[in-house]
């Protein structure tokens, strides 16, 4: 079975700094992947290549199996959703979501039908006589959601589709679309670089860093079994720990002055090892994966307390502190801590 | 197509613009001549002509028109600014009448500035408008003379271009947080310190930007002081048109022309730059 | 919140400014031969004015003059606009743009000179344009027009993102197509306004007609020119009036057409 889009070995360099470093990737039919990065990590530049408008200097992008190298943006079964969402001012928005349509030359009853079902689809009745300025932004969001839609693309290509909405509507958006994905039926790419959007939302994480893709896969894997620092830090902000590998696989870490000794033995090489937050409990475990510290620094953050632990060599640890198991500590208690084996991630590069 | 549009235009303003620049420097360096047209190029055998620039260097009275005109653009730019500065601040702040207030300033720029200088002589003019109230109020009985003066040509001056200085100051002005004075007052300052020490720093490139904008065209300025100032306000506009249309001496006109440019070459470059800046 | 004295300096110079034209207008119904001078209400100079041949014809030639080149200007600026602000790089638009912003900075009696000199030039060398009159008015004016339609469309454009035409292709527009259906419509406001202001500085020019006009093309404004060398008129007067209603009309319709673009 070939994947709805495939792309391989893409590489797009400005200058002397490569936006796409030999990023290959597969999107099956009907999946929902969350594309996610920090500015500059080429996220959007991938968006772009596959819509058409970079080309990669090397590398390809298939579609069903066909090659899109050298079809022009308006050519290309694939719709993107603009970051600024780019409504045409001059236009309604019932003239905003046929315009797709009227290019593709379809007769004026069909365009007012499927029109009338995008609009009853993102919940826009009553608005398809309004100019995009007096519509809010949520409402803007939809309106270009629909225009993409209602082209029914094969794959739809969002660029921080809810970026520009606040907290409230963001948490809202973001499952609506998710239901409108699964009704359509296409293949979904959001770029986004808020890390807890992706994870909610997505059927499977692609992470970027510095147009390389460093890690892909389900959110749950992604964020337990981060491959590299840089994804540790990025999802959910994990501890890192970088210490000597011991022959036996564990790591000995003179800044926290213990031994963390993982499920199955650290692969060669590895010196460093993520810890979540949310992993590590104040209760002393075995004599490896165990240790002493200081409270430094107490945080309530309602559901948990973040706790900040002084280590006895030195590092400061992140440990969440769950409200079941009753008040943290007070700043400055000694407290031991300890956290199960499979917690402990290993880390390449 | 792509290529035809950036052509068209850009083969438009080569002849036009950049061409016609081209031959005002040739110009400068021929000699002036009996016929139609009544000057002979530097290739038509008797070489270039150093003269009309050495003239310029030389003969006081061309050397006066161009610091005469300097000097009045630099009065003229200094004097709206002392208007404007105040005007764009006050009409940054005036919230809902701020787009009628500068409706009111700019719209005298549509009014076409031979109107405007046409009210001035009608109000400066011996049995005109301002005479009619001094002779009212009983101060004198005979009249001032006020037209025709360097007084009156810088009035109308600035008439014409306080509107160019007060759209920058105004777009500075607006883009000023008033929250900073108040921040200034709480630390101390009186508000006029907090004027002085805060708001006007931060309208400095907006304050040098409305000076180049009124200074550059000011420095060319032929009607006005043709209209309202004295004969001897021979600024550099008033000597080209003289050159060109009376002594038919193009060469000369041209040097003038040529001499105007390279003194206003800093001052445009400066003010692109702030342009881009902002 | 706005200080005394910020406020009273506004008045001031808005008085300064509106003032002269205010007392102009209000003279121009006065029946006194001298201008400036209340006789009563009359409508005379208006009369007067509609019997003076020669500036009748004067104003009839620059409203054709400042039409064709606000058209020209037009077309050439609002192509020299899009091509700066959406071309990308391309050799010679470094040089494109200089020459667009040339005619903004430069003094008046510079370009009139250039310009003059040019035609002189042109007409020995392929006998076009012949003599001096109209046609080259236009050509000059024109020539004006485009620097400030070129800067008008280019700061709209600019104020767009690039992103709606990047919308368009991908919802199945062509290049040609997108320009067709976004682009233009967008351009559209400050086409209009570009005209209107380019048809203003026709009208309003002295100094670039004065070089390139000859014997043959007295415009409107250098025949008002010539009148105020002589002093004020109650003509004049009347003239003014007519103008400045033309003016505020066509100030009033750039900012319908500016808003509704927004």
């Amino acid at each position: 079975m070939t994947a709805r889009l495939s792309l391989r070995g893409l590489t797009r360099r400005f200058g002397s700094v490569a936006a796409l470093d030999g990023v290959s990737l597969d999107v099956p039919a009907g999946e929902f992947l969350a594309l996610l990065g920090g500015s500059g990590s080429g996220k959007s530049t991938l968006l772009r290549v596959v819509a058409g408008f970079e080309v990669a200097d090397s590398g390809t992008v298939h579609l069903d199996g066909t090659d899109l190298s050298g079809v022009p943006p308006h050519r290309r079964p694939v719709n993107m959703m603009f970051q600024s969402y780019a409504l045409f001012p001059h236009m309604t928005v019932a003239a905003n979501i046929a315009y797709g349509l009227r290019r593709e030359g379809r007769p004026r009853a069909e365009i007012a039908d499927r029109v009338a079902q995008a609009v009853a689809m993102l919940r826009l009745e009553g608005m398809e006589a309004r100019r995009p300025h007096a519509l809010s932004g949520g409402q803007r969001q939809r309106v270009a959601l629909a225009r993409a839609l209602v082209k029914r693309p094969r794959l739809l290509l969002l660029d921080e589709p809810l970026g520009a909405l606040d907290a409230n509507l963001r948490e809202r958006t973001g499952f609506e679309l998710r239901a409108i994905q699964r009704e359509s039926g296409a293949a979904l790419i959001m770029v986004t670089h808020d890390q807890a959007e992706a994870l909610a939302l997505a059927d499977r994480v692609a992470v970027m860093d510095h147009g390389r893709l460093v890690q892909q896969g389900a959110p749950r894997e992604v964020y337990d079994r981060p491959a590299t620092r840089f994804v540790a830090e990025f999802l959910g902000a994990a501890n890192v720990l970088e210490g000597r590998r011991t022959p036996d696989g564990a790591l000995e870490c003179p800044a926290a002055a213990c031994t963390l000794r993982p499920a199955a033995p650290l692969p060669e090489g590895v010196t460093a090892v993520a810890l979540r937050p949310e992993r590590i409990r104040l209760a002393p475990a075995k004599d490896d994966n165990s240790a002493a510290g200081t409270v430094a620094e107490a945080a309530f953050r309602g559901e948990s307390s973040l706790l900040l632990i002084r280590l006895a060599g030195g590092a400061l640890l992140r440990v969440s502190h769950a409200e079941e198991d009753g008040a943290p500590p007070e700043r400055g208690t000694p407290v031991r801590v300890g956290w199960d084996a499979d917690a402990v991630v290993p880390l390449h590069g | 197509m792509r290529i035809a549009l950036r052509l068209i235009p850009g083969l438009w303003l080569a002849l036009l613009v950049a061409a016609p620049l081209a031959l005002v420097g040739v110009m400068a360096l021929s000699w002036q001549a009996e016929g139609v047209p009544p000057y002979s190029p530097p290739w038509a055998g008797e070489g270039t002509n150093p003269e009309n620039l050495r003239l310029l260097a030389e003969d006081p009275y061309y050397r006066d028109s161009l610091g005469q005109s300097l000097l009045v653009a630099a009065l003229t730019a200094a004097l709206c600014l002392l208007l404007a500065i105040p005007m764009g601040i006050a009409i940054a702040r005036a919230g809902k009448w701020r787009n009628a207030l500068l409706g009111a300033v700019l719209l005298p720029f549509w009014t076409g500035f031979l109107i405007r200088i046409g009210a001035w002589i009608g109000l400066l003019r011996d049995e005109g408008w301002i005479n009619a109230i001094i002779r009212g109020l009983g101060w004198t009985d005979q009249p001032l003379h006020l037209l025709y003066t360097h007084g009156a040509m810088l009035v109308g001056m600035v008439h014409a271009y306080l509107p160019f200085a007060v759209l920058p100051l105004f777009a500075a002005a607006t883009r000023l947080d008033p929250l900073l004075e108040q921040a200034a007052e709480d630390l101390g300052a009186t508000p006029g310190r907090a004027f002085l020490t805060i708001t006007l720093p931060q309208l400095l490139p907006a304050l040098a930007a409305a000076f180049l904008l009124v200074f550059i065209p000011a420095a060319g300025e032929y009607v006005i002081p043709e209209l309202l100032g004295p004969p001897n306000a021979t600024l550099v506009g008033r000597v080209l048109f003289q050159e060109f249309f009376q002594s038919r001496d193009w060469p000369v006109a041209s040097a003038l022309a040529v001499a105007l440019l390279v003194l206003l070459i800093g001052p445009i470059i400066l003010f692109q730059r702030l342009g881009r800046a902002a | 919140m706005t200080p005394r004295w910020l406020r009273a300096a506004l008045w001031a110079g808005l008085a300064f400014l509106w003032l002269p034209v205010a007392l102009l207008v209000a003279y121009a119904f006065s029946a006194d031969p001298v201008p400036f001078r209340w006789g009563g209400f009359s409508l005379r100079w208006f009369s007067a004015l509609a019997g003076n041949d020669r500036l009748l014809e004067a104003a009839w030639l620059s409203l054709r003059i400042a039409a064709g080149a606000a058209t020209l200007a037009v077309l050439l600026g609002g192509a020299t606009g899009w091509v700066l602000a959406r071309h990308g790089p391309f050799a010679g638009r470094a040089a494109l743009g200089a020459l667009a912003g040339a005619p903004l900075v430069l003094p008046e009696v510079v370009t009139g000179l250039s310009l003059l000199l040019a035609f002189v030039a042109l007409e020995a060398a392929i006998g076009w344009p012949a003599g001096r009159g109209a046609l080259t008015v236009l050509l000059a004016h024109a020539t004006l027009g485009t620097a400030y339609v070129a800067v008008v469309v280019q700061s709209r454009l600019a104020s767009r993102d690039r992103d709606l035409e990047e919308a368009a292709q991908d919802l199945g527009a062509s290049p040609a197509a997108a320009f067709l259906t976004v682009t233009l419509p967008l351009m559209l406001p400050a086409l209009a306004a570009g005209w209107l202001l380019a048809f203003t500085l026709s009208l309003d020019d002295v100094v670039l007609a004065s070089f390139t006009s000859g014997p043959a093309g007295t415009t409107l404004p250098v025949a008002l020119f010539s009148m105020l060398r002589l002093g004020m008129t109650p003509e004049v007067n009347a003239l003014a009036t007519l103008l400045l209603a033309a003016a505020g009309l066509a100030l009033a319709l750039i900012g319908l057409l500016l808003r509704r673009g927004d």
